[in-house]
């Protein structure tokens, strides 16, 4: 039995969660004796079956067709159903990005697999697999089980550690299932991260909320954010306050992010806020107010004036860069 | 203008997580709430019934306290609500759910133009029930939409996705999950209130939706629920600005090594 990693790619590149996916994938492959497939779903992609290679996979599978060059949740999870129908695997994962989101559960009700969302840890003994998922906001974590043949999970973005590894024959094969009439079209999309990361894959996040005292204080926080490579984030208050926009919030009602760094400027910490970033491996709070709940979770905690804090901040990286 | 609104009871975002002896999250004392998201749900139902005219239907699958939900929908303006509840549903997956849902929603109360869902329930955080159920009914479907549009025939609705966004045209019927920022939600007023107590509120067991508990048979399991471990507070460091900065600079190189 195998192990299948749906593969996201955004204009033919791969995503970051992609290898994230794999690598998990090989490690409970090995750990639970199955090999190790990639679903590559797209127009044009087939090209990008070697970087895949490099992760350890045995066989990709191409769904190389016209008709899914621009992707709709529709297309994309007829291909996946009608690939885990045929396959039947152990295991498929996704991540848990914009697409995998919706991707995962509509393939699921189609072929009729259990799911679940937004997985931190996903453990094999006995033949079977433990999923955990925070729940609640982050405010507990549960550990689930989905009855097989088929389990699917999808994965949070920058918690899996990415790992190459070797020796896998990496065949590449043809699936070619009928692809449904499309009852949407996409008439625009719009960018708007510019040069910055992107906030749920960032290595390094940024964010900041009232504190900043009006847009202009945001400037500040995209220059720090420039001098360490980092995405910007923002707290509700701010976005509320109309100095942000909405895809930038951070928290239970915005996006949930796991970066190595997180530096929280003129966030008090509410308990809101903390679910979308409580789990970041290094946390920086940077509050004039002692007392401040960020402070509680913070693993270096500066107290003062942000307009003074961030312009030393930024110089002292630029010393020493 | 048939407009379906799918909600959920959830623990009010405040709410203090309490794991019983039993693995399992206690909802004992606990305040209930519409899932905020299915609030954008509902008012997105009424305000395009206000435009175009026709009656909005909430639907919800869980226990007897769910009632209050779908009566606090009913006051915000919505017109009948129906409530799926069975003891086989329950700790219901999303699979279970979807397949109750779609069996109310292409039988009994068929015939419906968009169905409006929140994009995820605070509680699972799970974003399944909206596309399984798009699934189930083989319908179009736009998600996170923080803009909708209806209009012959057809829902332009704009989404979030990764660093940015994108605009769809769907062919109604059509499947639409409410994003914050889609609209204002109101407040149910005083005469809402009192109105939605007379307004039509029906119960429904499998049964009556001609189901099994075999049909709704979960396939996903908490086996057991814990509380993450806390986050300690680490060091506070102070001087003056430039000590401090310098330190942390050092601590993120050396300690952290994330720079
Ligand atoms: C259902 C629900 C969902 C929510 N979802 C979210 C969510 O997703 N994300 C989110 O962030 N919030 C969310 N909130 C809101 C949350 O409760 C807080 O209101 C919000 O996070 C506060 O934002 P803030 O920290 O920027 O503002 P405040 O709490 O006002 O904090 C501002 C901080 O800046 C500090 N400060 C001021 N000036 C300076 C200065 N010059 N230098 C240094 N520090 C300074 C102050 O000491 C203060 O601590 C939600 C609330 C509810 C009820
Ligand atoms: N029990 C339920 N009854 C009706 N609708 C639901 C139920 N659970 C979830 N939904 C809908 O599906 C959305 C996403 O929920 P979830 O998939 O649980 O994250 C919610 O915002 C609701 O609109």
């Amino acid at each position: 039995m195998s192990i299948v990693v749906c593969v996201e790619q955004r204009d033919q590149n791969l995503r970051k969660i992609t290898f994230e996916a794999l690598s998990e994938g090989k490690r409970l492959a090995v750990a639970s004796g199955k090999t190790l497939k990639a679903l590559l779903i797209g127009s044009g992609v087939a090209h990008l079956a070697d970087e895949l290679k490099k992760y350890g996979v045995d066989e990709i599978a191409v769904v190389d067709n016209e008709a899914l060059a621009v992707y709709t949740v529709e297309s994309y999870a007829a291909v996946l159903a009608a690939y885990i129908v045929h396959e039947t695997p152990a295991l498929v994962l996704l991540g848990h990005s914009a697409i995998g989101k919706e991707l995962a559960p509509r393939a699921a009700a189609k072929a009729d697999c259990g799911l679940v969302s937004d997985c931190i840890e996903v453990s094999s003994a006995d033949g079977d697999y433990l999923f955990k998922h925070p729940i609640y906001a982050g405010k507990a974590i549960g550990s689930f089980k989905v009855a097989g043949p088929t389990r699917m999970a999808t994965l949070r973005p920058n918690v899996f550690p990415i790992e190459e590894s070797e020796g896998a024959a990496g065949a590449v094969v043809d699936f070619a299932p009928e692809i449904p009439a499309a009852k949407v079209t996409v008439t625009g999309s719009e960018m708007s991260s510019g040069d910055r990361p992107e906030l749920t894959e960032a290595d390094i996040i940024c964010s900041g909320g009232r504190g900043l005292g009006g847009s202009e204080g945001f400037k500040l926080i995209e220059d720090l954010a420039d001098a360490l490579g980092a995405a910007v984030g923002s707290s509700r208050a701010a976005v509320d306050a109309g100095w942000r926009e909405h895809a930038a919030q951070v928290g239970q009602t915005g996006k949930v992010v796991s970066p190595n760094l997180y530096v929280a400027a003129g966030i008090s910490g509410a308990i809101q806020h903390l679910a979308g970033m409580g789990s970041s491996k290094f946390i920086v709070g940077i509050n004039k107010d002692e007392e401040a709940n960020i402070f509680n979770v913070a693993d270096y905690g500066i107290e003062g004036d942000l307009n003074k804090v961030i312009p030393a901040l930024i110089e002292k990286l630029k010393e020493v860069q | 203008m048939k407009i379906v609104a799918c909600i959920k009871q959830t623990f009010d975002t405040e709410a203090k997580i309490v794991v019983g002896g039993d693995g399992q999250i206690s909802d004992e004392g606990v305040n209930m709430i519409v899932n905020p998201y299915d609030e954008y749900a509902v008012e997105e139902a009424i305000r395009t019934k206000e435009k175009d005219g026709g009656e909005v239907v909430v639907v919800t699958v869980g226990g007897d306290k769910a009632q209050e939900a779908l009566r606090y929908c009913l006051a915000m303006g919505a017109d009948r609500a129906f409530l799926i509840n069975d003891p086989a549903l329950v700790g219901a997956d999303s699979r279970a759910v979807s397949v109750a849902l779609a069996k109310l929603l292409s039988d009994k109360e068929a015939g419906f133009d968009v169905i409006f869902t929140g994009k995820e329930a605070v509680d699972d955080g799970a974003a399944q029930v909206p596309s399984q159920l798009a699934a189930r009914l083989d319908l179009a479907q736009a998600n996170v939409v923080t803009d909708c549009e209806i209009s012959d025939g057809k829902a332009t609705a704009t989404r979030e996705i990764d660093g940015g966004s994108e605009t769809l045209e769907l062919t109604l019927p059509a499947l639409i999950s409410a994003q914050k920022g889609l609209n204002e939600v109101r407040y149910p007023s005083l005469p809402g209130i009192m109105k939605a107590k007379r307004k039509p509120l029906e119960v429904l067991s499998l049964a009556d939706l001609g189901l099994s508990a075999d049909d709704v048979a979960s396939k996903v399991e908490l086996v057991v629920a814990e509380l993450p471990p806390a986050r300690k507070a680490g060091q506070r460091l102070t001087g003056e600005v430039d000590e401090v900065v310098a330190k942390l600079v050092q601590l993120l190189q050396e300690e952290a090594k994330v720079i």
